[in-house]
């Protein structure tokens, strides 16, 4: 078979190819080139090397053992794929969230989406030659993942956004962690701004190279800070505010010229505004239902349901470290709806009605089903709007499934792009749209 | 045998196999073949907080004819299993394969119509990561097995294949 872009090749023109084993390509997408000298005359895109059939192995999985498939689609930001989803199932299910459990998720995604920003230009700043950005940035997130890992027990795929709320409770030191993390990033931000905002060979790469109109990246179809650079004002946050984001006070960044600088530019201030969020939420956030209870009483699990088998033991149950955050006197905070959420385990270990719900939750024909009919909602996802749309027919596995990923989009618009600029200034384009495969190919 | 103990002019005595294998775990050039998720964990563990370049594998090569190394970092799909095997077969001996993650080892929780399930079934493995992504810790872990395994296994060097 051939190519277009062989059938279309000029006389006296070089064919050459890049990736999908090319560092800059990260692994997943090639890119034919026509060239003619240096010059790019003609460019063709190959996705697909990543499709690991996401939506087509949705249809065959609960909608509660789908949450580990919506990790690992923007595997920079699992939370706010995880938030998208599971708030798509809640539109359809009608249910309300508690307070507490939607700054938890706010806290969370604004730290994803600093996570998922960071990881963008560092590798943008990397290939365009800036090692060290990229070293002080993997230093921030690494930060920012003691918090995750501390919170929900996991430093990337966490599934921790759960249908009704979150899983756990924040641990009582959250504070300290987020202080940190908040500050080192601060930190890395400054120095990263020192570094290239103003570097002469960073901004000869970037300034008014593949520029986009406002026109043309709508018509592709664009969201996010990308479309944000070309100055279109537009965000899911404040267009259609979900989770808590009318109350709290932030700015949508934009660029002016749409070229690759501004895209640089419009996600170093967005992080900033992501940390302006967080401590607003910190300081917002309503108090636990529950004071923290991790006192190392109570029975152990295993006693518990030895004990349960002749009578009901006394004592509550003391639950494995993993689990922490997860008592069932905070349910009421961090969960809502009984039907849809996972029993909790002291019930679910101590006595014969928990161990029946948590069997009907988990088992096959039963647990989530929402009723018949489908729905569409989107989050503002790292690189754009995150859109999920299912379909279901009453029963507990989805019909169909569709992930609306923001860099299918963006990534369409790279052939238009480059043409007619140089081989290398392929490389910062590519860096700037922040292609992650898992979400492109799914 | 005599020989002086003034520390002049000193020797190592050694096998010139264990030498090579001494020399060869400690410069490992890495080539990592980055398509998914753990690619994240891999960033992490090559930077600053983990550092691989402590243990003599931090120095990363894109392209495979100057890697000793392949890390296979993430899902291999059918489309891109012809692409691996061509950049194992294009890097020189000697060579070593670590299958990072739980995808490449079996295809993970990714058991369908598009995903190779296991690298293993394309080139042979020496170390397995499992995790989904593995933790950095583990892939320091794995990448010691490795080193280990360097040091015990026989070296081809060119004196021993021309006597053969």
């Amino acid at each position: 078979m051939k190519y277009r872009i062989q059938q279309e090749a000029r006389e006296g023109t070089m064919l050459l190819n890049m990736g999908p084993s090319h560092p800059a390509m990260h692994g997943t997408t090639r890119i034919m080139l026509e060239l003619d000298g240096e010059k790019v005359v003609n460019c063709e895109l190959e996705m697909g090397y990543l499709h690991r059939g996401f939506e087509k192995i949705c249809e065959s999985k609960t909608y509660f053992n789908m949450l580990i498939y919506t990790d690992r689609m923007n595997y920079v930001s699992p939370l706010i794929n995880n938030t998208g989803y599971v708030m798509a199932l809640e539109k359809m299910l009608g249910i309300e969230v508690p307070e507490r459990s939607q700054y938890i998720r706010v806290i969370l995604n604004e730290f994803s989406r600093v996570c998922d920003h960071l990881t963008a230009l560092a590798a943008m700043c990397m290939e365009c030659g800036a090692f060290t950005v990229f070293l002080y940035m993997m230093k921030a997130r690494e930060y920012i993942w003691d918090l995750m890992e501390q919170t929900t027990g996991a430093r990337m795929t966490t599934s921790f956004i759960r249908v009704g709320g979150v899983r756990s409770d924040f641990p009582a030191d959250w504070k300290e962690t987020t202080q940190i993390a908040i500050d080192e990033t601060r930190k890395v931000l400054k120095d990263c701004h020192g570094l290239m905002s103003k570097n002469k060979i960073f901004l000869n790469r970037t300034r008014d190279v593949a520029v986009v109109t406002p026109e043309l990246a709508i018509n592709y179809g664009w969201t996010g800070p990308c479309l944000r650079s070309t100055g279109v004002n537009y965000d899911v946050r404040k267009a259609f505010p979900y989770l808590v984001y009318d109350q709290l006070d932030f700015e949508i960044p934009l660029g002016e010229r749409g070229d690759n600088f501004d895209r640089y530019m419009v996600r170093m201030q967005e992080m900033e505004q992501s940390l302006r969020m967080v401590e607003q939420c910190m300081a917002k956030i309503p108090k636990p239902s529950s004071p923290y209870s991790s006192d190392g009483r109570g029975l152990d699990p295993a006693e518990a349901i030895s004990a349960s088998r002749t009578k009901k033991p006394g004592q509550g149950i003391r639950l494995s470290p993993n689990l922490e955050g997860t008592e069932k006197g905070k349910y009421p905070g961090i969960l809502a709806g009984k039907k849809y959420i996972v029993p909790p385990k002291e019930d679910t270990y101590t006595n014969i009605e928990g161990l029946i719900n948590h069997f009907k939750f988990f088992m096959r024909g039963h647990g989530i089903r929402p009723p018949k009919g489908e729905v569409y909602f989107s989050v503002e996802g790292g690189s754009g709007e995150l859109g999920f749309y299912i379909i279901s027919n009453g029963t507990d596995k989805p019909y169909r499934l569709h992930l609306r990923a923001p860099c299918f989009h963006i990534v369409a618009a790279l052939e238009e792009l480059v043409r007619g600029h140089f081989v290398a200034d392929i490389i910062p384009t590519f860096g700037s749209m922040n292609m992650i495969g898992g979400e492109l190919d799914r | 045998m005599k020989h002086k103990k003034d520390g002049k002019g000193g020797f190592i005595t050694t096998t010139f196999n264990s030498m090579l294998g001494w020399g060869r775990k400690f410069s490992l050039f890495q080539y990592p073949f980055i398509t998914a998720c753990c690619g994240m964990e891999y960033m992490s563990v090559a930077c600053a907080h983990y550092d691989l370049d402590r243990f003599g594998m931090g120095w990363t090569r894109f392209t495979p004819r100057q890697a000793d190394m392949l890390l296979v970092v993430g899902t291999i799909t059918h489309k891109e299993a012809p692409v691996l095997k061509t950049v194992y077969d294009q890097m020189t001996e000697p060579k070593w394969v670590v299958a990072f993650g739980a995808c490449a080892v079996s295809g993970g929780i990714y058991d369908n119509y598009a995903v190779v399930q296991g690298i293993d079934r394309i080139i042979p493995v020496d170390v397995y990561i499992p995790g989904c992504p593995p933790r950095p810790e583990t892939i320091i872990n794995a990448l010691i097995k490795l080193q280990e395994k360097i040091q015990k296994e026989g070296h081809e060097w060119r004196f021993q294949k021309r006597k053969s």
